[in-house]
């Protein structure tokens, strides 16, 4: 029998317990287990008028189970992921069942390291980030072994190998990579005490896949490397990375061997009561995976997330978001949190605090060469708009049991290049939401939203109401009612109507749905899915112990 | 084979937990960061044997920000009652987490805000979504979880902790 390593690593952790286990039943050890569970499925009602496509299923379900183990230095576990089939909206190469991760990690002293699969980023993530959004069904964990070390007080060295996740399999090139950061003010003893905090950190990363192009010549060994500073002086704090990454042909930057770069600058003060944040940043050519032909969110070495505020109401967030583009985009942010203070004017008897933020990201401004070269860019220039956001919020608590929350934004939004539409243009909207919280007592309350979307463009305009109740601490009942009066097309102006109830007890909750879900865009951090309109019966159990 | 083993590591980690004196569950030690960009291990999360929230959050997360902002109201009242200290693990990631100090101290918090930036933390602490919510007790024990945050729910967790402080069990 031949035994693969994912076995034989869960082999050795079985082992292990049980050896473990032994010893705890002589009184010498004192390990624990720990887990969670998350499981989410959905009955499919034909819904034709919202376009919802047929479930030959009719129900389908997403789920997974950690377990970690930890005993002193030790600590190893395992994921369980099931996807019977897999719901609408996720990757359909998510099928079937399996053990997708497992680990067994050591730390001892300065020294940790971890076999089997593992997460890691290197400074903000611009050459390598290994991570997980399982609501989003997003997983590119390494499966390999990484080491950390401390090298000195004020010097953590991390290096690591491996391949990394694709779905139930592994992407077919190798990653490797190596990251140091030294804290001045715990190296240098003179500089301890020192109100100003330095950090410097440096990164490589390399990946391997063979070249068996019939055509061209591809480089097999595609090397990248970053280099990062971080200053703190009491309110003040400055972050900038620059990343380089050699010529790297692949399907998303249609095969040019070009250099690319990246730069990212963040610079915030802060002091009680006001916060501003500026950031600005330039990608080119930046695409980055452990295979030449992956697309859309497949084996991405590296994390570029967008610089615009990342909306929580539901018009804001999830008709018309934005992500990085990563073949080239140069993109700027600015953002104010300001709490005007509890007794004055306007502040009233809680105070008031005030959010204002604005972004916008553009292309480069590029001259095409010849030769498989692709382009130069002129970074002293903006390229045509990708996005703009402006949006002010305003939160107030009027009275104890009172408090409400005005947002309005307006969006400049690039169809064609964030949605990868064809002759779309643009899209202008505005959105204005009134939320407000009512506390009936101690254990009662009541928030509703109201929202409004007006654009001449694309679906036309939005209405929501979201109202919800909740008891505290163990029920929420809530109704979501969007309605797109505005279509064009008035066969498409339809209401998406969906109820829930939840029950939460501790650490474990569980929500049932029902209703119509609009087609949307859902994301977190740089990674988007797209959900399509579905119509039936939804239940998320979800429990950690 | 595989579920075979899986089998097997079940049932060694069950045999294990039922045979554990008590069902403790101590913080484990993950690297993350400090506000100021400083290394923190997980394991220097200590009060002096007087109770402790860990609660994490991220600044895209209404309903975390809505129970972190109610219990700012209330904080210096709690820890003078009970001598709690709360952690706020923020789990906003390269896009947010340079926002996270300044919202933070535009709002005025006074917690101990811990950036938690790829989830480290997180998993660690088998926490699914945010907003989740732990009370420790003085043995830095995990003695109470609340995967929600609804208005009056900041009242419960107070209740939790005045029991914690007083050494109550909690069921």
């Amino acid at each position: 029998m031949k035994l693969h390593f994912n076995q034989l690593l869960l082999l050795l952790l079985a082992i292990f317990t049980s050896y473990t286990a032994k010893l705890r039943g002589q009184g010498l050890n004192n390990g624990e287990i720990h887990g969670n569970f998350q499981l989410d499925a959905q009955y499919y009602n034909p819904d034709s008028a919202i376009g919802a496509q047929p479930v030959p299923e009719k129900f389908l379900m997403n789920s997974f189970a950690n377990l970690i183990y930890t005993n002193g230095d030790f600590s190893a576990g395992v994921r369980f992921e099931s996807y019977l089939n897999t719901m609408l909206g996720f990757d359909p190469r998510y099928k079937g069942t399996g053990f997708p991760y497992k680990f067994a990690t050591f730390n001892r002293d300065n020294f940790s390291i971890t076999v089997g699969n593992y997460y890691e980023q290197f400074g903000s993530g611009m050459i390598f980030r290994s991570y997980e959004e399982r609501g989003l069904g997003y997983d590119n964990a390494m499966e390999g072994v990484r080491v950390k070390y401390t090298l000195l007080k004020g010097i953590h060295i991390k290096g690591l190998i491996g391949k990394q996740r694709y779905y139930f399999d592994l992407g077919k090139g190798i990653v490797r990579g190596i990251d140091g950061e030294v804290a001045l003010n715990e190296l240098v003893t003179e500089f301890a005490e020192k109100k100003t905090k330095i950090f410097f950190g440096g990164s490589f990363v390399s990946k391997y896949e063979v070249d068996q192009d019939p055509i061209y010549v591809l480089p097999e060994n595609v090397g990248a490397w970053a280099g990062r500073v971080k200053v703190n002086h009491g309110g003040w704090s400055f972050f900038s990375e620059y990343a380089h990454k050699i010529n790297d042909p692949s399907s998303v930057n249609n095969y040019i061997y070009k250099k690319g770069g990246g730069l990212l600058v963040n610079t915030s003060y802060s002091q009680k009561g006001l916060g501003i944040n500026l950031s600005g940043k330039v990608i080119d050519n930046m695409n980055f995976r452990s295979d030449r032909t992956a697309q859309n969110n497949d084996l991405l070495i590296n994390f570029l997330p967008a610089l615009t505020r990342q909306h929580t109401y539901n018009l804001a967030a999830t008709i018309y978001p934005y992500a990085t583009q990563p073949n080239g985009e140069m993109a700027y942010q600015g953002d104010i949190t300001y709490t005007i203070k509890k007794g004055s004017k306007l502040g009233g008897k809680y105070g008031t605090t005030v959010l204002v933020n604005y972004a916008a990201a553009n292309g480069l401004d590029s001259t095409t060469l010849a030769s498989g070269l692709g382009y130069k860019a002129d970074y002293t220039k903006l390229g045509k708009v990708y996005y703009k956001d402006f949006n002010v919020e305003i939160q107030k608590k009027v009275s104890k049991p009172l408090k409400f929350t005005l947002f309005y934004a307006n969006f400049v939004y690039n169809k064609d290049v964030a949605q990868g539409k064809v002759n779309e243009g643009f899209v202008y909207a505005n959105i204005e939401v009134l939320e407000f919280t009512y506390k009936f007592n101690d254990k009662h309350a009541l928030r509703m939203e109201l929202q409004g979307l007006q654009t001449r463009q694309d679906m036309g305009d939005w209405a929501t109401i979201v109202a919800e109740y909740t008891i505290s601490p163990n029920w929420f009942f809530s109704t979501v009612n969007q309605y797109n009066y505005g279509n064009p097309n008035e066969d498409s102006r339809l209401l998406y109507p969906i109820g829930q109830i939840g029950f939460i007890k501790n650490s474990t909750r569980v929500t049932l749905g029902y209703g119509r879900q609009r087609a949307g865009i859902f994301c977190i951090g740089g990674i988007c899915r797209v959900v399509p309109a579905s119509n039936g019966a939804t239940i998320s159990i979800s429990s950690s112990f | 084979m595989k579920k075979a083993i899986f089998l097997l590591l079940l049932t060694a980690a069950i045999s294990d937990y039922s045979m554990a004196q008590k069902q403790d569950y101590v913080i484990p030690a993950v690297d993350i960061k400090k506000m100021d960009g400083t290394t923190f291990n997980t394991a220097n999360i200590k009060n002096d044997g007087k109770p402790m929230i860990i609660d994490f959050w991220a600044t895209w997360c209404s309903p975390c920000k809505a129970e972190l902002n109610a219990i700012a109201e209330d904080y210096e009242e709690w820890q003078k009652e009970t001598g709690v200290v709360l952690y706020a693990i923020s789990i906003d990631d390269a896009r947010n987490v340079d926002k996270v100090a300044p919202y933070v101290n535009g709002k005025g918090w006074e917690y101990i805000v811990l950036s938690d930036v790829n989830g480290d933390f997180k998993r660690a602490m088998n926490v699914n979504n945010v907003p989740h919510v732990f009370v420790i007790n003085g043995n830095r024990e995990v003695v109470y979880q609340q995967n929600s945050a609804a208005p009056g729910d900041d009242k419960k967790l107070y209740e939790i902790v005045k029991k914690v402080a007083k050494g109550e069990k909690i069921n």
